[in-house]
């Protein structure tokens, strides 16, 4: 893996963003407008009704953390879709480039955008609402980690089936995160969920990351083993997820999809 | 001379139950310019796509400076390059944007300088700032050629490069890269169908059909081998057609 290989293609990616000021509002305009709505719709209830304590704090942080991960694996996955769009990935795979350092490249867009993101609905809250995400302390951060890492891995199992199917899939790179969030329980616990969503909910890190997440809001106590369980599926998914992308990319090139679809 | 800076062997490529190519075999010497002839679906693109590592063979080698394609890719990609008529480089980067992300993923050293060198030299400097979307195709396939020269390659893979020039540009073209392989000594595997440009720039050519071999050898060689007639001077327009009307 060489380093250079993967500054160049931030460096593209600044010039497409330079260009395409438009690709910025998913960095921006749409996490502020769901901290706006969401923000104002949970001081409303919080006013209202009594008995809901923190929802605003609950809903809040459950917001910012689920745009934290619905725009990591978008980012992923929307990289290579601009590289389809643009057919230029025969020019790309031509050059030494390798997939490794292909998906490095937009991991680190990702971290780029991600924090962009944080940064700025953070601020709304604190703007808006006087509500500070960052007194969550050390288990933001490790919330931040876990979440960062599963979009890394959604996002690359996305672009592999974008990869091999082309763009009349491209929805994906959007609907794929919100086919985690019913289980994510980002806004409710696990635990409100029937039986085999339950299940479901259990075998991946986004739930463990949210139940960590009310349990430092409402009990104040940061949850070790939530923060592991999530830590360890993480490992498991983000294995599959680069297995699955090689394994996809072996099978493009061998069909020539490659200067087909790209 | 006569170092071989490519070897294929027995190289095949089916998708499914359709054979693209077909079991061929051949050896490209350093500063060669070689011809790959054919009429559509003969399997030249996927031939040049197989050597540059963008489709995997079904069965088959290739040896690119004595190395395995399938085991030293990026050592063997760092040192070859290609220009399609099939491919485009982002089209809403500019041109200098463009060739500056090429330059850094091949890791050139002052690349400001060598783009520009290059511009120069196919005459699009003043398109520098431009998108690559508003380029006329014959302006969008110069630019291909700085990419492909972009890191100085001692290989060059050109699928149809001026398939979209008018002819003054495509002579231009054809006249920059016989100086480029002249000062280099460049070795060229070169796609097209104009047969006339061909017999200007190749020494040896390789004529595939249905994914085969079906002659090799120098322009006058190739010639009198597919034409039954008696010629003195290669004849690819003829060969060509004939090959294409199933009439060998």
């Amino acid at each position: 893996m060489k380093l250079y290989r993967i500054i160049a293609l931030l460096w593209r990616y600044i010039y497409l963003m330079k260009r395409e000021l438009g690709k910025l509002s998913e960095v921006f305009y749409w996490p502020v407008m769901d901290v706006l709505i969401w923000g104002f719709v949970s001081i409303y209830l919080d006013k209202t009704n009594q008995q809901l304590n923190f929802f605003a704090s609950l809903f809040l942080s459950g917001m910012i953390l689920w745009n934290i991960f619905n725009n990591t694996s978008k980012s992923i996955s929307v990289s290579l879709l601009d590289d389809i769009w643009s057919r230029n990935l025969s020019n790309l795979f031509a050059s030494p480039l390798n997939p490794m350092e292909f998906l490095t490249a937009t991991m680190f867009l990702s971290l780029f955008k991600i924090f962009a993101t944080l940064l700025t609905t953070s601020f709304i809250a604190l703007l808006f609402y006087s509500f500070n995400l960052f007194t969550l302390g050390i288990s933001l951060w490790a919330n931040f980690i876990n979440l960062v890492i599963f979009g890394w891995s959604i996002g690359i199992i996305t672009s592999a089936l974008i990869l091999r199917y082309g763009t009349k899939v491209e929805d994906f790179a959007w609907s794929m995160p919100w086919l985690f969030t019913p289980f994510a329980a980002v806004w409710y616990p696990v635990s409100i969920l029937p039986g085999i969503l339950r299940m479901i909910a259990l075998i991946l890190p986004v739930s463990y990351v949210f139940e960590g997440m009310r349990g430092v809001i409402l009990i104040k106590t940061f949850l070790w083993d939530k923060f592991f369980w999530a830590l360890g599926l993480n490992f498991i998914y983000g294995i599959l997820a680069i297995w699955f992308f090689h394994k996809m990319f072996k099978s493009v090139k061998e069909k020539g999809l490659l200067t087909r679809n790209g | 001379m006569n170092e071989i800076v490519v070897e294929v062997k027995n190289l095949t490529k089916k998708f499914g139950d359709f054979i693209a190519v077909d079991n061929i075999s051949f050896k490209i010497k350093k500063g060669e310019i070689i011809g790959l002839l054919g009429p559509n679906g003969a399997g030249k693109t996927t031939t040049i796509r197989m050597l540059l590592n963008l489709i995997s063979p079904t069965s088959g080698k290739i040896i690119i400076f004595d190395s395995d394609l399938s085991l030293h890719r990026e050592k063997i990609l760092q040192r070859i390059n290609f220009s399609s008529s099939y491919t485009s480089m982002d089209w809403r980067l500019s041109v200098m944007e463009n060739l500056i992300v090429f330059a850094k993923l091949y890791n050139i050293p002052f690349p400001k300088e060598k783009i520009e060198q290059l511009l120069r030299r196919f005459e699009i400097w003043d398109l520098r700032n431009q998108r690559i979307a508003s380029l006329s195709s014959g302006e969008a396939t110069r630019l291909n050629l700085c990419k492909a020269l972009i890191n100085d390659p001692e290989i060059l893979f050109l699928d149809e490069p001026t398939v979209s020039l008018d002819p003054y540009i495509a002579d231009k073209t054809r006249r920059i890269l016989k100086e480029i392989k002249k000062e280099r000594n460049l070795t060229i595997l070169y796609t097209s169908h104009n047969m006339p440009e061909i017999e200007i720039m190749c020494n040896y050519l390789i004529f595939l059909h249905r994914g085969q071999i079906i002659a090799n050898g120098n322009p006058i060689e190739v010639t009198k081998k597919i034409l039954t007639e008696e010629k003195e001077k290669p004849d690819l327009e003829e060969v060509f057609i004939r090959i294409a009307e199933n009439k060998i």
